[in-house]
């Protein structure tokens, strides 16, 4: 008698154990969900295209950075903002009716920004995004179509509004200030092009299209000139290959956007890929395709690098704060760039009563 | 019979899991309640007050920013001697020395391998021993972790040595503020002293746990509190974390996430001092991004200087 509710009892302790173990293995099976963010996929062919899109999560929301700017009280922006008026860029950016709110809107709420004017380029017009419609159909086959009508629309309504007219990918992150110190050296009455230079398939060279380029304004009038007088072919399913082939042909030069020291400042993939050393196999087209000696490591990228390219969204953000926010505080950096001699002097004289080299602190 | 002992069984399991649920639901009520009152207690720690530093000389913050001597402790598990080659490599070169304490180390953790707050204790008493007169400021971090150690340099600068702090990233549990071993731990050299004091002398602060083991960090921030050591939260002048648990993504991702439809401010601050949660292939694109990548014609007139370290190649 006893020992049968003796068992009885045994049996149910046994129970609410495992009722217990039960439920909380099963939660923890539930949250434990995440799963492994999927690793970044190298792009086996240098003309691939993003459309499929791993069905990473996208995010929903939009982050501003510059929502606290009491964190920059202590910031000099002087000769940025000299630059923004001297060197006037135009960008626009290659997107699509899907990807609106995946992707464009993201590069809407970070570096576009800071361009002087900036179209997104559509296949169908969206007025509230807004994006302008091209007019043409979506797909990889299209882009090169989508270029050539992009530059000639903004040729048609914004050509005295530019001196450079930038074309970015969608999942492109730009640093405008960085490009408006490169290309400040330069006269944009000049025609010539810079991007990440290839050397393959064209004498001179050509840029990558996902790492962007930017046109001199006489670049971009003799590349929408090329097609009145059909120097230059319409049709081809490899955008960037064929804008450089056309660009030899209009005697557009293919310039050299090393920094002073060497380093690389467009990007075709994310930073991690160019600094980890052998992140890119060494069979990867990659390695045959630069026009410069490819490196890896440290020594991949300049310190004012301009483009980086199949940025995700988390990654936008990220960039942003690593380039505008984020800082070691009283930091001596060890590249030193120069400053345009003309900008230092037109400084210089607007401050007159302050020490140009005080208020510039910590370069 | 079998019948019997099978609905004992059942009627087991079901106390079982509707004990689970009403455990863990009141768990979360209690956490959250603690949250919400936010009690005089929690204390915070900002950087100096700017107006006061602007007005001290040249050569005083110059003399200041020599002064301030961090030394860094990589508190590591077992098998992190390949994170250590990072690290080397990494943030760690700005710190004015640094070292990895694992179980691989000689002696250091020949008790317990698996007791966390041994192996701090062990760590701590050996450091204060060895280092604690040419060092003012020690720095526990996990092998994970990515710190900004001019950032750290800035926010305590204008903080006495000689008092007792013990900083980073905190959290209430219950009436207990104490640092998570995550956002990374700094003590003073004055909190070290008498940490080290009561971990010679008495039993004070052998293990505090009762039904299952408390955290190291827990206990540390036990220990301390009998050395009338009191935590505090690390932030900037916004009131934000500069001490972070968590790599930048992911802070992203989550602010964003909670506001879907919304846009939301930045996540993280200018002057961050930790992430955590980082691989090694990450802290080399950290090193670019904080030491290197910026934007031309932005400059800010700080008044500490702090020099790249000798012979380095990606800071």
């Amino acid at each position: 008698m006893a020992s049968k509710s003796w068992l009885n009892f045994l049996t149910f302790l046994c129970g609410s154990a495992i009722g217990f173990l039960l439920c909380s293995q099963l939660f923890s099976i539930l949250l434990g969900e995440q799963g492994d963010i999927p690793p970044n996929v190298l792009h086996n062919d240098p003309h691939a295209r993003h459309s499929d899109d791993n069905g990473q999560n996208h995010l929903e929301g939009q982050m501003n950075f510059n929502a606290d700017s009491s964190q920059h009280k202590d910031e000099n922006t002087d000769i940025a903002e000299n630059l923004y008026q001297k060197v006037k860029i135009l960008c626009w950016v290659m997107t699509g009716p899907q990807n609106l709110e995946k992707k464009a809107k993201h590069v809407k709420a970070t570096w576009a920004q800071r361009c002087n004017k900036v179209l997104f380029m559509s296949s169908e017009e969206n007025k509230d995004f807004p994006a302008v419609g091209l007019k043409t159909k979506e797909g990889r086959d299209q882009l090169y179509w989508k270029t050539i009508k992009a530059f000639q629309y903004v040729h048609e309504h914004y050509l005295e509004d530019a001196d450079w007219f930038l074309k970015a990918d969608d999942d492109t992150y730009v640093i405008l200030d960085n490009l408006r110190w490169l290309l400040s050296k330069y006269d944009p009455e000049e025609p010539i092009y810079f991007g990440r230079r290839f050397k393959p398939y064209v004498k001179q060279g050509y840029m990558s299209g996902g790492a962007g380029y930017v046109l001199s304004k006489e670049a971009l009038k003799r590349f929408v000139d090329a097609f009145k007088t059909d120097k230059c072919t319409h049709s081809s399913s490899i955008e960037d290959l064929a804008l450089g082939r056309c660009m030899e042909i209009i005697n557009v030069e293919a310039g050299d956007s090393r920094d002073t020291t060497g380093k690389e400042t467009f990007h075709p993939f994310v930073p991690e890929h160019h600094l980890i050393k052998g992140y890119l196999p060494r069979t990867f087209w990659y390695w045959n395709y630069n026009y410069y000696p490819p490196v890896e490591g440290p020594g991949c990228c300049s310190d004012l690098a301009v483009s980086f390219h199949y940025v995700d969204s988390t990654t936008m953000y990220e960039l942003e704060y690593l380039v505008y926010h984020l800082r070691p505080y009283g930091y001596l950096y060890r590249y030193q760039p120069t400053l345009p001699e003309d900008t230092l002097k037109e400084i210089s004289q607007a401050n007159k009563n302050e020490d140009t080299k005080v208020k510039l602190g910590n370069p | 019979m079998v019948s019997a002992s099978g609905t004992s069984f059942l009627k087991g399991m079901l106390l079982g899991s509707i004990s689970w649920v009403l455990i863990t639901m009141f768990g979360q009520i209690h956490i959250r309640h603690r949250g919400q009152t936010q009690d005089h207690e929690h204390h915070h720690l900002r950087p100096p007050n700017r107006n006061n530093i602007l007005n001290t000389s040249k050569v005083i913050l110059m003399e200041l920013s020599k002064s301030i001597r961090v030394f860094c402790i990589i508190f590591g598990e077992s098998e992190d001697k390949s994170y250590w080659a990072v690290l080397k490599e990494t943030w760690t070169k700005h710190c004015d020395k640094a070292e990895l304490y694992n179980t691989k180390n000689d002696n250091l953790f020949n008790i317990e391998s698996n007791d966390r707050w041994a192996q701090m204790r062990t760590t701590y008493k050996y450091v204060f021993e060895k280092y604690g007169d040419n060092y003012n400021w020690f720095f526990l971090a996990l092998p994970t972790t990515f710190a900004v150690i001019e950032n750290l340099k800035y926010l305590l600068f204008t903080r006495d040595a000689s008092q007792p702090f013990y900083l980073g990233h905190t959290v209430i549990s219950g009436d207990l503020e104490y640092v998570t071993v995550e956002g990374g731990i700094v003590l003073s050299r004055e909190s070290m002293k008498r940490l080290n004091r009561l971990l010679n002398n008495s039993e004070t602060c052998a293990d505090q746990s009762v039904i299952w083991k408390l955290s190291e960090d827990k206990q540390l921030a036990i220990c301390l509190k009998y050395a009338g050591v009191h935590a505090e939260n690390a932030e900037d002048y916004e009131g934000r974390d500069v001490f972070n648990t968590k790599p930048i993504a992911q802070l992203i991702e989550e602010a964003l996430s909670n506001n879907p439809q919304q846009v939301v401010e930045g996540c993280c601050s200018d002057l961050a001092v930790t992430f955590n949660g980082l691989t090694p292939q990450k802290m080399e694109v950290m090193m670019y991004g904080l030491y290197r990548l910026r934007a031309f014609g932005h400059y800010f007139n700080d008044t500490l200087v702090f020099l790249p370290p000798v012979g380095s190649e990606n800071d």
